[in-house]
C-alpha cells in the first residue's frame, strides 16, 4: 500500500502539514494527492474509532453468520445490497467458509439486536439461517488497541 | 571501621556516573511524563528470532560456547559483513561476539592502550568511551564536531589532534546522539591522514541499518584501512535487541587474539541463547530491518520539521533514530532547558552536555517512539517554546 493511505489508515487526522513533512512533499501535493484517491473513490471515508466501553456504555454490537442462497443472476450481492441497507448494519462482507455474509449489527441492547435479527434479516428472501453473537470486550480494532495500551517498559532516558 | 574511600583507587572515583542517570531519576519521579528520551528501538524483537531463542531453551541448549562465539554466528557475521558492507573477516579468528557493542569497545581500548596514550574522542558522543579510556590509564582527547560541519568529524579537525602519543581514533558514526553520518566521500579524508599512521580506528556503527536515503559505509572498506579498524558492531539497534545484550568486533588477528584473551576471563562467552538467536536475525531478518528502517525515517522526517518550525532550528540527522535540535535561541543552557521541559510540561528528552562539552546548546530527542506518541510530545514542546517567547 502507498505509504501516504498507510499513514491515513493508522491516523486521519494527520494534517497536511505532518503528512507532507513525513513524505517529503508539499502540503500541496498531499492535499492533491488525497483529492485523487477521494475522486478515485479508493478513499471511501474517514471514521472514528472509539472504546463503545467508554463513549457509549449502552451500545451493544453483535456478529451474525448468514447463510444465503444465491439468486440466480445477481449472486450474492443482491441479498448484501437488501442487508447492507438498515442503519443498524455497521458492516457486511462476503465471506468464504461455513457461512456467507458476515454482518455486524449494534443496538443498544441484546433485546433490540435480537428482534432486529429475527424480524428483519431472518425474513429476507433467500437467507436460510442466522447465527448471532454478542461481543463481549473488544480488544483490537483497526489496528488500533482498545482499553489499556500497554505499559512502555523502557523507562523515561537511555543511553 | 573499614575506610571505602581509601580502598577505592582515585580513577574510578573520578568517573563521573552519566548525565543521562541524573535525568532519568528526575523524570521518574514525576507524574504523566511522556518521553521522547530512549536510546532503544520501540519494536520489539523480530518473531523469527524469538521463536529461535524459545526452540534454543525448549532443546536444552544452555551451556558455554566457544570463547569467541558460535562458529555458526561468527559465519554469519562474516557473511553478513560482506553481503552489507563489503567487509571480509575471518569467522575463525577475526569475530569476537560480545556482550553488546560496549563489551567490544570496553575490549578494544584495554588491549590497545598503555597509561598515557592518547584516545580520540569525536564529541558529541555515547558516554561510554572517555570513562574506559580512563580507566585503563589513557588520556581521553576530544574532538568536538560542529553544527556547520553537520557534526561530522573533519580530516583538519582529526589533524590538529593528533599527536605522537595517539593510539586510537574512536569513530562513532551514524552518531549517537546527533544523528549525523560520514559517508564514504567524507570518510577517505579522514582514511587519508591515517592511513601513514600506527593509529587504530575504533568504529562504532552499531546504528549501521539505520542510514536514510543512503547505504551506510564502514572505514573498514576503504584501501589500506583494514589493518587499522576494529569494526564494533550489535544487534541491539538494526534488530531491535537491546536486551539481548549481543554485539560482536571484528579486525586484525594480531589485536583480535589480545581482546579474546580479555573476553575469555572476563566473560568466557556471550549468553548462548541470544547467540542462536542472532544467527537467525542475520540470515533472516532484512526485510524486517527495512520496514524498521522506514518507519524511522517517516518520524525522523515528521521531527526535523516539526522543531524547525517551532523555531529550533534542526539539522538533518541521516542516521541513528535521533534529531538533535539547536536550543540556543531560547537563551536557555541545555539543562534548564531539559529541567524546565519536563517540570513543566512532562516531556522528558535528554540535554546535549551529556554527551560531552560540544553538545551544550542542543538537546536529543529520540524518535524510536509511535508516531502518535511523537506528536503529542511535540505538541508539548511547541507549548514550551511559546511560552518562553513571552
Amino acid at each position: 500500500m502507498d505509504t501516504l493511505l498507510g499513514l491515513l489508515k493508522q491516523n486521519a487526522r494527520l494534517s497536511n502539514a505532518q503528512l507532507a513533512a513525513m513524505l517529503s512533499m508539499t502540503e500541496d501535493e498531499v492535499a492533491a494527492k488525497i483529492e485523487e484517491y477521494e475522486k478515485a473513490g479508493i478513499i471511501k471515508g474517514y471514521s472514528v474509532i472509539l472504546d463503545d466501553e467508554k463513549a457509549d456504555k449502552d451500545l451493544v454490537t453483535a456478529f451474525i453468520e448468514l447463510k444465503v442462497t444465491p439468486q440466480p443472476e445477481f449472486g450474492f450481492d443482491e441479498i448484501a445490497r437488501t442487508v447492507m441497507m438498515y442503519d443498524e448494519v455497521e458492516s457486511v462482507a462476503l465471506m468464504s467458509g461455513a457461512y456467507d455474509l458476515a454482518v455486524t449489527v449494534s443496538g443498544t441492547n441484546l433485546k433490540e439486536i435480537a428482534l432486529f435479527v429475527a424480524q428483519r434479516l431472518s425474513t429476507i428472501d433467500g437467507v436460510l439461517s442466522t447465527a448471532t453473537h454478542f461481543v463481549l470486550k473488544r480488544y483490537k480494532e483497526k489496528g488500533i488497541f482498545i482499553g489499556a495500551e500497554a505499559a512502555d517498559e523502557r523507562g523515561f532516558v537511555s543511553p | 571501621m573499614i575506610d571505602y574511600d581509601k580502598i577505592i583507587p582515585d580513577v574510578v572515583k573520578g568517573i563521573k556516573p552519566s548525565g543521562i542517570r541524573r535525568f532519568f531519576d528526575i523524570a521518574s519521579e514525576l507524574e504523566g511524563v511522556i518521553s521522547l528520551g530512549v536510546g532503544e528501538p520501540d519494536f520489539p524483537t523480530p518473531w523469527s528470532v524469538r521463536k529461535t531463542a524459545i526452540k534454543t531453551l525448549e532443546k536444552g541448549k544452555t551451556v558455554y560456547t566457544a570463547n569467541s562465539g558460535l562458529i555458526e554466528l561468527r559465519q554469519a557475521i562474516s557473511g553478513y559483513l560482506n553481503r552489507r558492507f563489503k567487509l571480509e573477516y575471518n569467522p575463525k579468528n577475526e569475530i569476537i561476539v560480545t556482550v553488546g557493542g560496549s563489551e567490544a569497545i570496553d575490549l578494544g581500548i584495554r588491549a590497545l592502550i598503555r597509561p598515557g596514550d592518547e584516545v580520540l574522542i569525536v564529541e558529541p558522543c555515547f558516554v561510554c568511551y572517555s570513562p574506559l579510556v580512563e580507566l585503563v590509564g589513557g588520556i581521553p582527547v576530544t574532538i568536538e564536531t560542529k553544527e556547520e560541519d553537520n557534526f561530522k568529524l573533519t580530516a583538519k579537525a582529526l589533524k590538529e589532534k593528533i599527536t605522537e602519543k595517539t593510539k586510537i581514533l574512536i569513530l562513532p558514526y551514524p552518531n549517537n546522539p546527533t544523528g549525523a553520518v560520514m559517508k564514504k566521500e567524507d570518510l577517505e579524508p579522514i582514511a587519508e591522514v591515517l592511513r601513514d599512521t600506527n593509529i587504530i580506528v575504533i568504529s562504532d556503527e552499531i546504528y549501521c541499518e539505520l542510514t536514510y536515503g543512503f547505504e551506510h559505509t564502514s572505514i573498514a572498506s576503504l584501501d589500506g584501512m583494514r589493518e587499522r579498524t576494529l569494526h564494533i558492531n550489535g544487534f541491539s539497534k538494526s534488530y531491535a535487541m537491546t536486551g539481548w545484550r549481543l554485539g560482536y568486533v571484528a579486525g586484525p588477528v594480531p589485536i583480535i587474539s589480545q581482546m579474546l584473551k580479555l573476553h575469555q576471563y572476563a566473560i568466557m562467552c556471550s549468553p548462548t541463547v541470544s547467540q542462536y538467536a542472532a544467527i537467525t536475525a542475520l540470515n533472516e531478518c532484512d526485510d524486517e530491518v527495512k520496514k524498521m528502517a522506514a518507519e524511522y525515517d517517516l518520524r525522523r522526517k515528521l521531527c526535523v520539521d516539526s522543531f524547525n518550525r517551532m523555531g529550533l532550528s534542526c539539522f538533518n540527522p541521516e542516521g541513528a533514530f535521533y534529531v538533535f535540535p539547536s536550543i540556543k535561541s531560547t537563551g536557555l543552557s541545555s539543562e534548564e532547558f531539559c529541567t524546565r521541559l519536563v517540570n513543566e510540561y512532562k516531556v522528558a528528552v535528554v540535554p546535549g552536555n551529556a554527551f560531552g562539552k560540544s553538545g551544550e546548546g542542543y538537546v536529543r530527542v529520540s524518535y524510536a517512539y509511535s508516531i502518535k506518541h511523537i506528536i503529542e510530545a511535540l505538541k508539548r514542546i511547541e507549548m514550551f517554546i511559546e511560552n518562553l517567547k513571552k
